[in-house]
């Protein structure tokens, strides 16, 4: 048993990675990752809103009528993003400034209603615990990855800090004489990196 | 503003889908075969603008005078899935063609991060009813574009030889991002 809980959680890190693997939810990892803490950030906020949903559709899974399902995750996956929402305008402003629309768009991201249905509304409350906290660190960890790598490329330096917890300040990693590649930051760069990220997780062989 | 200015904005400028990355999913689901990007596209053209100004009702007239506006995400969404649920049941009665065509999508225009986006940004760029229509209709209008001329790109990708880890996903969007690259070209035009 403990087991399989350990293994819900370690294939959402690497196995079923959301953006890389599945290709779901990739609207914000393309749209707030100009730099690594918006990245991060963003990551944290959608691991915060699919740990609770999970817990709770979980709980609910024998309550819920299945005719009606789906309208009651989303009613779910919504109480829990207004929290967040109001939590990060509380103590996160700039952060939630930086992530402006993609904030309650986490109640349209598919990754949060993916896991509610092909996952939390079969299983109990421990799994769905597993699932949600690994699938959602799985994304905060590849929104980072890309985050960094565009703000790299970019800007040639990485600055930053996760709600005021972990700071760091990288300036320019490539020595002054690097220019910025400022293609890598702007909408267009988005598309190409992710595309090149994908490529290059096809090369290292999957188990 | 100006209307056309607006309407040239939220078409080309502000690319719903190449610029400010909302319906991404969709973007990459259905634009294998021409005709379902032109049946997709349809749909959210049609659910856009009505969700757009229901949506901007609803909060006008409703969230906002009462004080209600931090239960907007939930409201919002409630009244985009209701609206795609009566679209599905309508084109099932009357165009039974294109929904088996559109098959898992349209009830995923739900999940459509460019449906709710829109909504979001109507009332975040405190738009006039007015504005707020023809913001809806550019946006979904730009959304249309985009996918159908990456539907037409990709059905000739599918014909190119690709090096194996570029395969699929991946080549597409460096393919989406080359099109985002020339919808770049209008930025500082309005």
């Amino acid at each position: 048993m403990a087991k399989s809980i350990a293994s819900e959680f370690t294939k959402g890190l690497w196995e079923e990675v959301p953006p890389f693997r599945l290709v779901l939810g990739l609207c914000p990892v393309l749209g707030v990752t100009t730099s690594m803490k918006n990245g991060i950030g963003m990551g944290l906020a959608t691991t915060f809103v699919l740990l609770c949903s999970n817990i709770l559709v979980s709980m609910l899974r024998n309550v819920i009528p299945a005719k009606v399902r789906i309208a009651c995750f989303i009613i779910i996956i919504a109480t829990f993003v207004i929290v967040v929402e109001q939590m990060m305008a509380a103590f996160a402003y700039t952060l939630f400034m930086d992530l402006g629309v993609f904030i309650p768009l986490i109640v349209v991201n598919c990754i949060v209603l993916g896991r509610a249905e092909a996952f939390a509304s079969k299983n109990g409350i421990l799994k769905s615990t597993a699932d949600g906290l690994g699938v959602g660190l799985g994304f905060t960890w590849a929104l980072g990855l890309l985050g960094a790598v565009r703000e790299l490329i970019g800007t040639g330096s990485l600055k930053g800090d996760v709600f005021g917890l972990i700071n760091w300040n990288f300036q320019n990693i490539f020595g002054s004489s690097f220019e910025p590649f400022g293609f890598a930051v702007q909408a267009p760069g988005a598309f190409v990196i992710l595309g090149l990220l994908l490529c290059a997780m096809n090369l290292i062989p999957s188990k | 503003m100006d209307y056309i200015e607006l309407i040239i904005a939220c078409i080309f400028v502000n690319n719903i889908l190449l610029a400010q990355f909302l319906g991404n999913c969709p973007f990459l689901g259905t634009s294998k075969k021409m005709e379902t990007a032109v049946g997709m596209s349809m749909a959210v053209i049609f659910v856009l603008v009505l969700a757009g100004v229901i949506t901007w009702l609803i909060f006008n007239y409703l969230l906002f005078p009462y004080k209600l506006v931090y239960l907007r995400t939930i409201a919002f969404i409630l009244v985009i899935a209701s609206l795609v649920q009566f679209v599905e049941m309508f084109l099932k009665k009357s165009i039974p063609g294109l929904y088996a065509g559109l098959g898992i999508f349209l009830p995923l225009i739900t999940t459509n991060c460019a449906v709710f986006g829109v909504c979001v940004l109507n009332i975040d760029k405190e738009f006039t009813f007015m504005q707020a229509l023809v913001a809806s209709f550019g946006y979904a209008a730009g959304f249309g574009l985009a996918l159908i001329i990456f539907a037409g790109l990709r059905e000739r990708v599918l014909l190119a030889r690709v090096p194996k880890p570029l395969q699929d996903t991946s080549i597409a969007l460096i393919t989406a991002g080359v099109i985002s690259l020339s919808f770049y070209a209008f930025r500082g035009m309005v």
